[in-house]
């Protein structure tokens, strides 16, 4: 097992935001079993901000702690500023990470792009969700 | 917190009679066994000695064991140094495909000198065909090694028919018994081999010993050369206490064999039953009944073998893992990818290996300790979700 920080290992066995959102605005799929992660990032935007993020992921200890401290850093950020997340960012936050798992951190930025990216693509999805809070107003 | 240890394939503890063995080796009997006095004397009666028990577990002659610093020293040396010594018959070799990296490098080495390397494939099980091994071997074939068991899987390979096939080819024939020697019986002559590494740490004797048998007669050419030690097969000041505790091991593997293999099997089967009937979506590696007594080893769908770790070591268990995750090199067991298991389940490799001083309570607490772990890891798992998703749309 590599050494992992305490940070890691703290967000490995408590991982924060793990799920799937129900009708999210994007979804951001990265990795493939097959070379051994996989991550799918979940999001929720309300005022171009991320008001809920979540992922499932499969992978070991540094993925799992990964897309847990990468949905803790982007929630409620505006979209802008959850895309300058960088996977040095995500190692920096975790107290570093070892050298052969940085793929991991690369993976959990990917993922979260992948997400918003999807998000932009729908144009009418900025629309529908204001409206669906409207709707949930009336 | 209980602490269970499964992990005796990596290596197993050291027995408290060896260690005892040990000691005045470390202190007063600190004599060089090739020094023409007393305390050289008692260094050279304790690893002869050492040598004549090492050779009473594997019934051969005490003069045909070289002693090494490790199994990977011993397959390396019987691998290029058989090879080497074979050359003007031939540069062919054959080894199987879930040989130890101490087998499989020393054999791509040999290759990068000019050898010529066949790997005869396995089965679902693990197990070497006999056919492939025939099929394989040619008339400049000098060397076949297979395995006697593998410690991932715990197959146990039918070695004396493929020897067999090597000798009637006029090819020396080489066993890695690192993971059996001491474990389960194993006889030179009833496995009729030509040579056959084995370990110390494998059967409860120290680290940084092992062990190369080489039947009288067969030639090898060392490639540690100095002294007189071993026969000037192998130089180098002999490691005295680590002889003495090898032998000290062989002597109470022999004794012992029969109720250890009993008391390994029992564990085995309980834990080998227990996580596959409270645990959905995992399935048993390696061969159902030719495994080693000791080897409980699966892959569980959906998960991934080093976070599967991590959260049994958080409960006090060790074991291990082949998935890619685990790996420096990340990549995933060449044994699992040789016995046709798709990498996706690979990664969700997870192997205990029980030893002697395991008990029913330390296999029912892993029991205990392991769906909700699983449990834990498939709830973060996507692929566990599309499972479930593709599942319910099926019906």
């Amino acid at each position: 097992m590599p050494v992992y920080s305490d940070k890691v290992m703290e967000h490995f066995m408590n991982p924060r935001n793990v799920g799937e959102i129900e009708n999210p605005d994007g979804i951001g799929e990265v990795g493939n079993p097959v070379c051994g992660d996989m991550m799918t990032f979940y999001i929720k935007v309300d005022d171009n901000q991320l008001s809920d993020v979540k992922f499932k992921t499969f992978g070991c200890g540094a993925a799992i702690a990964v897309s847990s401290i990468v949905s803790e850093m982007a929630m409620g950020k505006t979209l802008e500023k959850a895309r300058k997340i960088t996977p040095a960012l995500v190692a920096q936050e975790l107290e570093g990470l070892p050298k052969n798992k940085y793929h991991c951190s690369n993976l959990g930025a990917q993922a979260l792009n992948k997400a918003i990216d999807d998000y932009l693509k729908k144009p009418g999805k900025k629309v529908k969700s204001k409206k669906r809070r409207k709707d949930e107003k009336e | 917190m209980r602490k269970v240890y499964l992990d005796h394939a990596a290596t197993t503890p050291i027995l408290p009679e060896v260690l005892e063995a040990i000691l005045p080796y470390f202190k007063d009997a600190y004599g060089n066994p090739q020094s023409l006095h007393g305390w050289g004397d008692d260094a050279r009666e304790a690893i002869e000695d050492a040598r004549g028990r090492v050779a009473d577990l594997i019934g051969a002659q005490p003069e045909e064991i070289i002693f090494t610093s490790s199994g990977t020293e011993s397959n390396n040396l019987a691998i290029k140094g058989l090879a080497m010594a074979q050359q003007s018959k031939g540069k062919h070799i054959v080894i199987s495909a879930i040989e130890h990296f101490s087998v499989l490098h020393s054999a791509r080495t040999l290759e990068k000198w000019g050898f010529e390397l066949t790997l005869v494939p396995v089965d679902r099980c693990g197990l070497v065909d006999r056919e492939d091994v025939a099929k394989n071997i040619r008339e400049d074939t000098i060397l076949v090694s297979v395995m006697h068991a593998n410690g991932e899987v715990g197959t146990i390979q039918p070695i004396r028919e493929i020897a067999r096939l090597a000798k009637e080819a006029g090819a020396i024939f080489h066993t890695d018994a690192v993971a059996t020697t001491g474990t389960i019986p194993v006889n030179v002559k009833e496995l009729t081999v030509d040579a056959l590494s084995l370990a110390g740490n494998q059967l409860y004797g120290p680290k940084g010993i092992g062990a190369l048998w080489v039947k009288k007669g067969v030639r090898i050419i060392p490639f540690l050369d100095g002294g007189v030690q071993e026969g000037g097969r192998r130089a180098g000041t002999e490691n005295v206490p680590a002889i003495v505790g090898l032998g000290k091991a062989a002597e109470l593997a022999k004794e012992e064999m029969e109720s250890r293999m009993e008391h390994l099997s029992a564990l085995r089967n309980r834990l080998i039953g227990g996580l596959l009937s409270r645990n959905e979506h995992v399935t048993l590696t390696g061969h159902p009944t030719q495994r080693l007594p000791g080897n409980a080893s699966f892959c569980i769908e959906f998960i991934e073998g080093e976070a599967t770790l991590m959260l049994l070591s958080s409960k006090g268990v060790a074991a291990s893992s082949g998935s890619a995750c685990t790996s420096r090199a990340l990549k995933a067991s060449h044994v699992l990818t040789a016995m046709g298991i798709p990498p996706e389940i690979a990664q969700g490799s997870l192997l205990f290996s029980l030893g002697l001083e395991n008990t029913e309570e330390d296999v029912d607490y892993v029991l205990e300790a392991m769906p909700p772990i699983v449990d834990k890891l498939r709830q973060m798992s996507p692929l566990y979700a599309k499972f479930l998703k593709g599942e319910r749309g099926g019906r």
